[in-house]
């Protein structure tokens, strides 16, 4: 067994997933499933909000609103129907989070959706989960209907009066349907589209009434602060941030997988502790956090101690619990261009900042990573950034120029080398690359002639050779194959 | 209510709890640019999508800006809307809107019109720094009444508020994501192939020219340069109410006796009026409601009430599709439009000696569906259509401009007759209520032979989406239902299909009746347009020495001569038609 | 089935759960991770492949069990492994040589495996 010293890993969203059988209900009444609903029931519906508040939870979907509040406010507002939102339209690239919670543990949701529902005076759920998880969407249903079987969901629960129900709504895929007003536009049956707030969906949501969204990683937390208290919770993390966070490590890092930590661990912890560093002994060079919506934090940030704050701080955001790690050999204006990308691609295209200034923003990119940028570029880029931050509909458009805004601040010299010396300094951007032969080091092999797809190496063997730039496609052959390291990339 | 107190640019007011930071704005003068925007609250037609972004303010506490149209005022709220963020936002927000629209301002039918060509004026923007960037770039969609050039939209959704919360045709939405969002039809069909009514509200609406009428003009111009054509117009009632506001008349001018004048300038060999062809409509679907209602209380199983007005080609239309189940309701009396076609191709052309094909009916109509509806197969004799060519009240300004021809000089003067004369039931035929109330004035005397004493019904008149009343003729209670705007139409005709009893129905596609069609001046959001116009034809029809359409003489000397009596073997051939069955898609 | 109708049902049934999760100690618990990725990775491969091993060598003191994800992407596909009286244990990278192994060495013999994943984490008990 490991030594306790290297522990870091607190479990609670993740608690169940892995040890028990999540298409089993007896299972997880065995771990004191279903407890803390009953609990509840014997409380008031205030009382409940106030234990959410005074744990100090906030909402894993990347916002961080705190859940209690959240709940105080649907609770206040009296209405003939209220709903009990569970959203599921996990969609940041690399996280996988709330997948794993509701294929490892589903009943944890659905219990924590019907003391939510409790609390603030719904009787009706509904998962919102994207149809690509179909596996996730046939445990949750299993768990929904053993709940029901059992008389934990439906009308009366435990004999206390309470009638609670879930049903299960399908995503088609679009990312903007993770806000949750755009998931309530689509449950609806209009398209995703996000609305202004305010109204808040607290005061006025599915279909006008008052209604919660949460994550699945918020509700996920919620039998446990029930069971073992408020006060626990908030004994767990920073002093604005509670308990632990999920997070899902992709990219260039040994340990790619799910890590829940407790808040205010810092970011070097994740990355080197448990993450185990960058692998092949590349340096490590940024992580993204927050998807396409966070930024990108590098060396000078990794002792920074995790948390909502800290991270906006640093221009990046918690998010859903993304984390990209990249290393030397990643192009911070391409990771840049990457995340606008996706946001190009997902942006609804309701608003006119996100609809068109993200494609504008991309052009930027694309033209800086050509080869072509200038500093008015540069300027261009900034400004356009934040006019969309401030005009932008919805929190997708506002958070789109982060990625930009992190990466310019911290590694203004890359996009200064791009747009000055139209060089890549990580070698990425292909269209600025040139590769020429070491004289000193070639030994005339002459594999590399072999290997060109377009003939431009020419020399006689056993004599260095030489790279015709003007023909060469930068297709990096001759680099790959060459064993004596003479061919260099510039 | 409880007001509250708001603060913009430093000057106080207070306004009733649910107002926008807009409305507060409003009542202080302080100009917010809005682009997406729109409110007609006497019609309940409200856009409130906030999505241009043109109207960002700042809110004190607030981290970004927010938009002045969606946000709600709340007390003590302090808003900024003339500092250099907000200068700056809305410039790239304009900036990036140019930067995905063609620069064909030239040819653009929307020239002079445009909500975004203004802007860009009042911003003084001569170049985007985003300009040489991708257009996104869409088919363009041509059917009879309406050009989709959707390179052209910014993505307000104006349209698609009317088409669906107002019309609920359904037709527009938003389709694909990002840089390829679009308002289109499902599955980007032609506008031609869905159940779109061509009431041209989504054109009446559009802030750019995405969306405009199918230009007949120049069809016009060679119709009357052609020596071996007789070319008559005939002129729908709304038209007069409108034309003169975009010919610098003040709104709320008649325009009638100058309209008639610059008609006859343009060189129509003679210049006749829909009002007779109303008067027409009245005889005929008057008659035929009055022996539905003897039938149907005598115990006729086959006679249906209530009886619908099929005036409105966009009505029709959206019924065909919508209520194929009850397609022997609505009164078998082509529209005036068509009966004016129908007669003047028959009867007049009789009276002139020629042969139909050498007569060309042109319409001047405040509708799109007009287009739509000249071009039906079954308003076609061999091929030649009853009504030639349909343009818009917007078209009939553009040619009187063209033409140089002075319109506020002009003198006041006749129709030519004998199509040319009406009675004051005509005229409120473009308001809405104005046909039933034409009907029951004709039905009143005919069944009971006593003097109508009362001409106006107060009841049925107004912007109530729908108005039901009560109305005695002879010993008849008269329940009556009037409903414009299609989705009030369909919620109207769902109670009758749920079986609640009417006697006569009347149902105008557009807001307001056709006052407020489709094809009439852009209104750009100012209901008092409306309201204007609408007064105009009631004042027509007051200041008419006869306001009953039995009474116009030359409706009389038609039967006499031509058509015998109301409901004739002559008249069901000339004056009625039948309905088809429409797919819901 | 009857309903939970109260929470002291609802501890009953617990109880009446733990009692018989308990008469199973005395049997080696296979543990399969079998989440969307884990089945991508191979992981149904590997239980089938354990379930042949335990009839081929006729053993009968085996309970197989699914369960979600158990976060070790960097390892899957991931099998826990609980010996009576002993801690379980997490090895990954079971492909289907390495599953039919660890039923003849470590369930079998008690024999170390090679791909014993540390467990870096703790874990809240409700």
């Amino acid at each position: 067994m490991a030594a306790t010293t290297q522990i870091k890993q607190l479990r609670i969203a993740t608690r169940n997933c892995g040890f028990i059988d999540p298409e089993s209900l007896d299972d997880y009444i065995a771990l004191r499933g279903y407890e803390a609903l009953a609990k509840v029931l014997t409380m008031t519906p205030a009382e409940v909000v106030e234990v959410i508040k005074t744990s100090g939870l906030r909402g894993r979907g990347g916002g961080g609103f705190p859940t209690g509040v959240k709940w105080g406010i649907a609770l206040s507002n009296k209405a003939d129907q209220k709903y009990m939102v569970c959203n599921a339209d996990e969609g940041d690239p690399g996280a996988f989070m709330d997948r794993a919670v509701l294929e490892g543990d589903p009943h944890s949701v659905v219990e924590a959706m019907a003391i939510g529902g409790y609390a603030i005076g719904a009787t009706l759920g509904a998962v919102y989960i994207r149809a690509e998880y179909p596996l996730a969407i046939k445990r949750l249903r299993l768990a929904i209907d053993d709940a029901r079987a059992m008389g934990l969901l439906g009308k009366n629960i435990f004999g206390s009066g309470f009638d609670f129900d879930i049903e299960i709504k399908y995503g088609a895929g679009a990312f903007v349907c993770g806000e949750e007003t755009a998931l309530i536009r689509s449950m609806e049956g209009h398209r995703g589209e996000p609305v202004s707030k305010p109204p808040f969906p607290a005061q006025s949501g599915y279909w006008n009434k008052p209604t919660i969204v949460n994550n699945v990683e918020t509700f996920a937390n919620i039998p446990a602060i029930i069971l073992k208290g408020a006060d626990w919770f908030s004994s767990i993390g920073t002093a604005t941030s509670k308990g632990t966070k999920v997070f899902a490590l992709a990219g260039k890092i040994v340990n790619v997988g799910l890590v829940e930590v407790p808040m205010g661990t810092p970011l070097r912890e994740v990355i080197f502790d448990i993450g185990g560093g960058c692998p092949d002994g590349k340096e490590f060079k940024a992580v993204q956090t927050g998807g396409p919506s966070g930024g990108a934090l590098a060396h000078k940030d990794l002792d920074v101690a995790i948390d909502y704050e800290s991270l906006i701080a640093r221009k990046s955001m918690m998010g859903s619990g993304g984390m990209v790690v990249m290393d030397e050999d990643d192009c911070m204006v391409s990771v840049a261009k990457f995340f606008l990308d996706f946001t190009m691609d997902e942006t609804c295209g309701k608003c006119t900042p996100c609809r068109i200034g993200s494609k504008r923003l991309y052009e930027i990119l694309d033209k800086i990573t050509k080869g072509h940028g200038t500093h008015a570029d540069l300027a261009r880029l900034k400004s356009l950034c934040e006019a969309i931050k401030d005009t932008a509909l919805c929190g997708l458009g506002q958070t789109m120029p982060n990625p930009i805004l992190s990466t310019m601040d911290t590694f203004a010299g890359e996009y200064e080398a791009h747009v000055t010396q139209k060089k890549c300094p990580a070698h990425v951007c292909t269209a600025m690359l040139t590769y020429t032969i070491d004289a000193a080091k070639c030994t005339g092999c002459t594999l590399c002639t072999k290997v060109c797809p377009v003939d431009c190496i020419t020399g006689t063997k056993k004599q260095p050779h030489v790279i015709d730039a003007s023909k060469c496609i930068k297709c990096g052959a001759c680099y790959d194959k060459c064993k004596f390291d003479s061919v260099i990339k510039l | 209510m409880s007001m509250l107190t708001v603060t913009i640019d430093g000057k106080i007011t207070t306004v009733p709890a649910g107002s926008t930071i807009l409305d507060a704005a409003k009542k202080l003068d302080v100009d917010i640019p809005t682009l997406c925007y729109l409110n007609l609250e006497d019609l309940r037609i409200n856009n409130k999508g906030a999505s241009c972004r043109i109207c960002v303010v700042e809110v004190e506490g607030r981290r970004n800006l927010a938009p002045a149209c969606a946000t709600p005022a709340s007390d003590n709220m302090v808003v900024k809307t003339n500092t250099l963020r907000v200068l700056n936002a809305r410039k790239t927000v304009l900036e990036l809107l140019l930067s995905d629209h063609p620069k064909d301002c030239l040819v653009c039918a929307k020239s002079g019109e445009c909500e975004l060509q203004n802007l860009a004026e009042k911003f003084g923007i001569r170049e985007s720094p985003y300009d040489g960037g991708e257009m996104s770039h869409y088919r363009k969609d041509i059917s009879t009444s309406i050009i989709r050039d959707m390179d052209k939209c910014i993505m307000c959704r104006r349209c698609e508020t009317m088409c669906n919360d107002v019309q609920t045709c359904g037709v527009l939405s938003g389709v694909n994501r990002g840089f390829s969002a679009v308002v289109a039809p499902a599955f980007e069909m032609n506008l031609a192939d869905t159940v779109c009514t061509n009431c041209g509200q989504c054109v009446a609406v559009c802030p750019v020219g995405a969306l405009v009428e199918h230009d007949h003009t120049w069809e016009v111009v060679d119709a009357l340069a052609n020596p071996d054509k007789v070319v008559i117009v005939q002129t729908a009632p709304a038209v007069r109410s409108a034309l003169g506001e975009d010919l610098g008349i003040a709104p709320g001018t008649s325009v009638t006796g100058k309209m008639a004048a610059a008609l006859r300038r343009l060189g129509f060999d003679h210049v006749f009026d829909t009002d007779f062809a109303a008067d027409l409509t009245i005889m005929e679907e008057g008659s035929e409601f009055l022996d539905r209602l003897t039938r149907h209380l005598n115990g006729d199983q086959t006679a249906k009430l209530p009886i619908l007005t099929s005036c409105c080609p966009g009505w029709v239309k959206f019924f065909e599709h919508n209520f194929p189940d009850m397609l022997d309701v609505p009164s078998t009396a082509k529209s005036p439009q068509q009966m004016f076609g129908a007669i003047a191709k028959s009867y007049y052309a009789e009276i002139l000696g020629i042969p139909r094909e050498k007569l060309v009916v042109v319409s001047v109509m405040p509708c799109l569906a007009k287009k739509y509806e000249c071009a039906r197969p079954e308003f076609a004799v061999d091929g030649n259509p009853d009504v030639d060519i349909v343009i818009s009240t917007r078209e009939l300004a553009r040619l009187i401009k063209r033409m140089n021809i002075d319109f506020a000089g002009l003198p006041d003067e006749d129709f030519d007759n004998p199509l040319g004369e009406s009675t004051g039931a005509a005229p409120i035929f473009g308001v809405t209520g104005g046909v039933i109330e034409a009907a029951l004035r004709t039905a009143y005397e005919l069944a009971t032979g006593e003097t109508l004493q009362k001409l106006e019904f107060e009841d049925l008149r107004g912007m109530d989406g729908v108005k039901v009343a009560t109305v005695q003729v002879g010993p008849h209670a008269l329940r009556i239902g009037v409903a414009h705007g299609l989705g009030n139409a369909r919620k109207l005709l769902e109670r009758v299909r749920a079986g609640e009893a009417f006697h006569a129905i009347e149902v105008m596609a557009c807001p307001g009746g056709c006052i407020g069609g489709g094809g009439q001046p852009y209104h750009h959001g100012d209901i008092e347009l409306l309201k204007l116009r609408t007064k105009v034809l009631y004042d027509e029809d007051a200041g008419k020495p006869l306001r009953k359409s039995h009474q116009n003489p030359y409706i009389i000397e038609l039967y006499e001569k031509f058509l015998g009596k109301p409901l004739s073997e002559k008249s069901h051939h000339l004056l009625h038609t039948h309905y088809f069955k429409r797919q819901r898609l | 089935m009857s309903t939970i109708a109260s929470l002291d049902a609802l501890r009953a049934k617990r109880e009446e759960i733990l009692a018989r999760q308990k008469a199973r100690a005395n049997k080696v618990l296979i543990n399969v991770s079998l989440a969307t990725c884990s089945i991508a990775a191979g992981g149904k491969v590997a239980l089938e492949a354990m379930q042949d091993e335990v009839a081929v060598n006729g053993l009968t003191n085996v309970d197989f069990m699914q369960s979600g994800c158990m976060t070790f992407c960097f390892a899957e596909p991931t099998v826990e492994i609980t010996l009576p009286g002993k801690e379980p244990v997490v090895f990954g990278g079971v492909d289907e040589a390495k599953a039919r192994e660890l039923v003849t060495e470590y369930v079998m013999n008690g024999e170390p495996v090679e791909g014993i994943i540390p467990v870096t984490y703790q874990r809240v008990i409700l």
